[in-house]
């Protein structure tokens, strides 16, 4: 996937595979720069120009989103795949009640209004706010019940999976644990798959089944959750995890990674890790590592292995 | 239209690597680039603004050399009233038998420094009393707010009318009276400007270091404000020269000096219509329109450099141009590796 | 991070702090306890951590110390001098070389029309640091190597916006530094910054507490950032403190029921997988308009009881270094604030 500048096409994505399994969590975490968001709206195909998708495939069962037309889009957007952002303040319409931006998801994709109402109090029951509050605009609801009305919305029409660029991000922590709980309690209900994306690793280690750890546009490692907190391989992952204090055990010191991440005009030759790697050897700033199967479900690129 | 996506589908929200709408991209050349320097660089390279700059060059010019361009004093009678343009009269003759190219030429030096004199001096003031009431908080500002809020309120013809008609008149009366019922509008802009700046980080991280007020406001706040000056002092310009015209067609100027408005006044009394003698009021109603459309160009230039979201928006479509790709909803696919 | 704390002398005294803010129209106005009644030390060389959600007035409480609001109420003593009293309108310039503040946000902090070599030299002028212009650009150049940033010379000639986000945290810093402060107050400075970046940063302020003896103030909303770079840590809630200590022994034992929530919210990958459904405590911060009299937890607490809607609970020290404010702990009523 690339952006178009005046200065040239810039690779925001490169060669990112990855599979989702129904009912799966898939974490996707990476810095700045990394391609994590690219990835989410490009499944969905809301990038705007000069966003550009040169290649690759996106099987949702067996068909592919970049084959398909405007029209195919818009039945598969909401009703196969939905997405909950970051900022509930950017997706919700200020000046619409939360019952009507429900409403009017659901009704767009042919429910009669009647049902469609029983259906949003039904939501608003899932994800624990009191139907009552239906009837409130945006900014009059706290910020934590904000992202579960826009967590509602994305569930509106019982999707098969559910993309969440970042959801908790701007929360607090309280929140944020009430909030993934109700996730998980979800997850569990209604069946769907998650592609969570955050910069918080710990996070994903407790929530997701699987985590794919993205640099600079490229995936680097991918594999269990539990295993790639016990076995971590890739440099990068390693230095990811040296970069979050706990609040229990031992403590002692961490050093995050040298340098910053890549500006990808000018991304570094080989692999692009290899500037800010303290284990790079010559052949890292010449080629870029191929992904290598390590066992059956973890996978890495480095030249390491 | 599913509602709640409209937002998202709102650029704002797309992800982009370093090429954040809000960033300007940085140097990598290794060569320290100030972000005014680049401002100016990328001003002069728009169209517009070449445009722009072009035509208010020719005028000046003109007007700089007209001894040279025009040599005859333009109050002469030089032939019968009302002649059209002929190889002797470029422009034809008014309707007092004075050469009207000569006129337009040395009308420039007035008109121009009036235009230019009354924008500089209503920006000074405007910004003197903006900053005051956007930086000293309470007392002061709300003063100064109410005094230019009563000159923004006051129908600003009438006002014009009313003083040109009730000093005497000269070049120094009109200049004072349009700097007098200019300098509100660029005050206020100037004053939110300043508020909203001076709840910046770096403002108050030069107040931790130590700064005193004045350092404050004139090094750290106003060249943040470089383009708004600049384009104020432009929208000053085109208001300068445009009521200028009116005052003297409508009269409440002296009438003896020349400058277009008042080329335009000689014209309409001797009945230039009805006498078809379209030269004597067409080239300087020209001329006052050019300066105004030039300098709105160049306010049109400076608001697409500073302003990311045009910026951003005409990159794309010139990029997109280039690649032959329609802009649909959907983001586009192409297969074949982009050159 | 435990130091022994060579000099036990008192570099900042706060007591009593309260911030209000009016808000509302001029027919209605109301009030915002945005801070009350703070009260805390900070020791020469110590790094006091002071933890809390968004909203609980611990930005405020530090830019009062900083001096850049006013003060509603309170007292402030900064070695031993009562400041508040003795430059009550502005903070004088020898407080400004003192005390420095480090902002959360690393693209607003610094001028972009202005170069690097200028946001460090300013300040050197301002507090007359320097002769020479030569020695200036000296200074400069040293105070970036100080903070790892090389090479210097190019870096001082460079403009904001072409430096990455931890770069322009490293100049802020540096910028602090040049001054030769006693006391930096750190406001969530790693908060915006790239994950992997941020222990770089935090572990340059810990180098500077130690080489250079300079106390900080430590804002954040991560518990964990706050255990692993402070020596005591103050948890803030709604305006107020409710729990503050040694940090080792906060950790393992915090008392106050808001902590303890806090403490089991934060994603912890060495505990694995929980599924807390005693978690309890539904419910968000209250409003700070005109809040009602007791403890501001009591509407969501687990524990909670009929005097702590009436009565705010006051300081109990519950074991050396270690105090917290709850009824569960104060026996019967409220007794009165202990001084440390």
């Amino acid at each position: 996937m690339e952006y178009l500048t005046r200065r040239g096409p810039i690779k925001a994505v490169d060669g990112v595979s990855f599979v989702i399994r129904p009912g799966e969590v898939l974490g996707l975490a990476g810095e700045s720069g990394s391609g994590k968001s690219t990835i989410a709206h490009a499944i969905l195909r809301i990038l705007r120009p000069p966003a550009l998708i040169t290649g690759g495939q996106v099987l949702f069962s067996g068909h592919d989103t970049l084959e398909m037309q405007d029209a195919e889009l818009e039945y598969f957007r909401w009703q196969s795949v939905s997405i909950v952002f970051q900022s509930a303040m950017n997706s919700l319409n200020p000046v619409m009640r939360v019952r009507d931006q429900l409403l009017d998801v659901m009704q767009r994709h042919g429910l009669p209004a009647a049902e469609a109402n029983a259906r949003a109090e039904h939501l608003f029951d899932l994800v624990g706010i009191d139907p009552r509050r239906l009837e409130a605009y945006p900014h009059q609801l706290s910020g934590g019940m904000r992202q579960r009305a826009v967590i509602a919305i994305a569930l509106a029409l019982n999707p098969d999976m559910l993309i969440m660029d970042e959801p908790t991000t701007a929360l607090d922590v309280v929140v944020q644990k009430d909030i993934l709980l109700q996730i998980a309690v979800l997850r569990e209900k209604l069946g769907f798959a998650i592609l969570f994306i955050t910069h918080d690793l710990s996070l994903l280690v407790e929530f997701s089944t699987r985590i794919a750890i993205m640099y600079a546009g490229e995936i680097v490692e991918q594999s269990p959750a539990r295993e790639l907190f016990d076995n971590p391989l890739h440099p990068y992952t390693l230095g990811l995890m040296n970069s979050f204090p706990s609040i229990s055990g031992e403590k002692h010191k961490l050093t995050g990674i040298p340098g910053s991440p890549p500006d990808l005009i000018t991304a570094p030759s080989g692999c692009r890790f290899h500037p800010r790697c303290p284990r790079v050897m010559p052949v890292c700033s010449q080629v870029n590592p191929l992904t290598k199967k390590i066992s059956t479900e973890h996978s890495v690129a480095c030249h390491l292995y | 239209m599913v509602k709640p996506m409209t937002n998202i589908m709102n650029p704002e929200t797309k992800p982009s690597p370093q090429l954040a709408a809000e960033a300007q991209p940085p140097s990598r050349r290794g060569k320290a680039v100030s972000t005014q320097l680049e401002f100016l660089q990328r001003l002069v390279t728009q169209p517009k603004a070449i445009i722009g700059l072009v035509i208010l060059a020719i005028f000046f010019l003109m007007a700089t050399f007209a001894p040279l361009i025009a040599p005859e004093d333009p109050s002469h009678y030089v032939g019968r009233p009302n002649e059209p343009p002929s190889s002797e009269h470029w422009l034809g003759t008014t309707g007092q038998g004075q050469d009207v190219f000569s006129q337009l030429v040395w009308g420039s030096r007035i008109s121009l420094f009036i235009g230019f004199s009354v924008g500089a001096l209503t920006t000074m003031l405007g910004l003197v009393i903006g900053m005051i009431a956007g930086y000293l908080p309470g007392v002061i500002d709300g003063l100064l707010n109410m005094f230019t809020n009563v000159f923004l309120l006051i129908p600003g013809l009438p006002l014009l009318i009313t003083l040109a008609s009730y000093l005497p008149p000269g070049m120094v009366t009109i200049i004072l009276v349009l700097t007098f019922t200019g300098w509100a509008w660029p005050a206020r802009v100037f004053r939110s400007q300043v508020l909203s700046l001076r709840e910046k980080d770096f403002v108050s991280a030069s107040v931790i270091s130590g700064e005193n007020i004045a350092y404050i406001v004139f090094m750290e706040i106003l060249p943040n404000m470089l383009s708004l000056v600049v384009s104020s002092f432009f929208g000053a310009v085109t208001y300068a020269i445009a009521s200028d015209a009116g005052l003297a067609f409508l009269g409440f100027e002296n009438v003896n000096t020349i400058s277009w408005g008042t080329m335009l006044y000689w014209a309409s009394n001797s009945s230039a219509l009805l006498q078809e003698a379209w030269w004597t009021f067409l080239p300087p109603g020209l001329c006052i329109a050019l300066v105004s459309f030039a300098t709105t160009m160049l306010i049109y230039a400076m608001d697409e450099v500073t302003n990311p979201r045009l910026r951003s928006e005409k990159e794309i479509v010139s990029v997109l141009k280039r690649y032959h790709i329609a802009s649909k909803r959907a983001t586009p696919v192409v297969r074949k590796p982009v050159a | 991070m435990t130091q022994p704390i060579h000099k036990d002398k008192i570099v900042l005294d706060v007591r009593g702090l309260t911030k209000h803010f009016p808000v509302g129209t001029f027919l209605k106005t109301q009030q915002v306890h945005a801070v009350e009644d703070i009260s805390f030390t900070l020791k020469r060389g110590q790094v006091v951590a002071l933890v809390g959600e968004s909203g609980s007035g611990k930005t405020t409480t530090i830019r009062m110390v900083a001096r850049l609001i006013p003060v509603t109420q309170g007292e402030i003593f900064f070695n031993g001098e009562n400041i508040l009293k003795t430059e009550p309108r502005q903070a004088s310039l020898a407080y400004r070389r003192k005390v420095q503040l480090i902002f959360q946000d690393p693209f607003a902090s610094l001028n972009p029309v202005h170069n690097i070599e200028h946001h460090l030299s300013r300040p050197l002028i301002v507090h007359k640091k320097s002769s020479s212009r030569a020695e200036l650009h000296d200074r400069v150049c040293e105070l970036l190597e100080t903070v790892d940033l090389k090479p210097a010379e190019e870096i001082a000639r460079r403009y904001p916006h072409q430096l990455s986000g931890g770069q322009r945290q490293r100049i802020a810093i540096a910028r602090a530094l040049a001054v030769d402060p006693e006391m930096i107050l750190a406001d969530e400075p790693i908060s915006m910054l790239d994950v992997s970046i941020r222990m770089g940063v935090l572990n340059l302020i810990g180098r500077l507490k130690e080489e250079h003896d300079i106390s900080f103030v430590y804002i954040t909303h991560d518990l964990a950032s706050a255990r692993y770079i402070g020596d005591e840590i103050m948890v803030m809630y709604a305006g107020h403190m409710i729990e503050g200590g040694h940090s080792e022994e906060m950790m393992s034992g915090a008392k106050h029921p808001y902590t303890q929530l806090l403490l089991s919210a934060v994603p912890d990958p060495h505990a694995g997988l929980r599924t807390r459904k005693e978690f309890g405590a539904r419910g968000e911060v209250p409003s700070l308009i005109n809040p009602p009299p007791g403890c501001p937890f009591a509407a969501r607490c687990q524990k909670v009881m009929d005097i702590c809607q009436q009565v705010m609970p006051g300081k109990v020290v519950v074991m050396p270094d270690h105090w917290v404010r709850c009824h569960l702990f104060s026996a019967g009523t409220s007794l009165p604030e202990k001084a440390l």
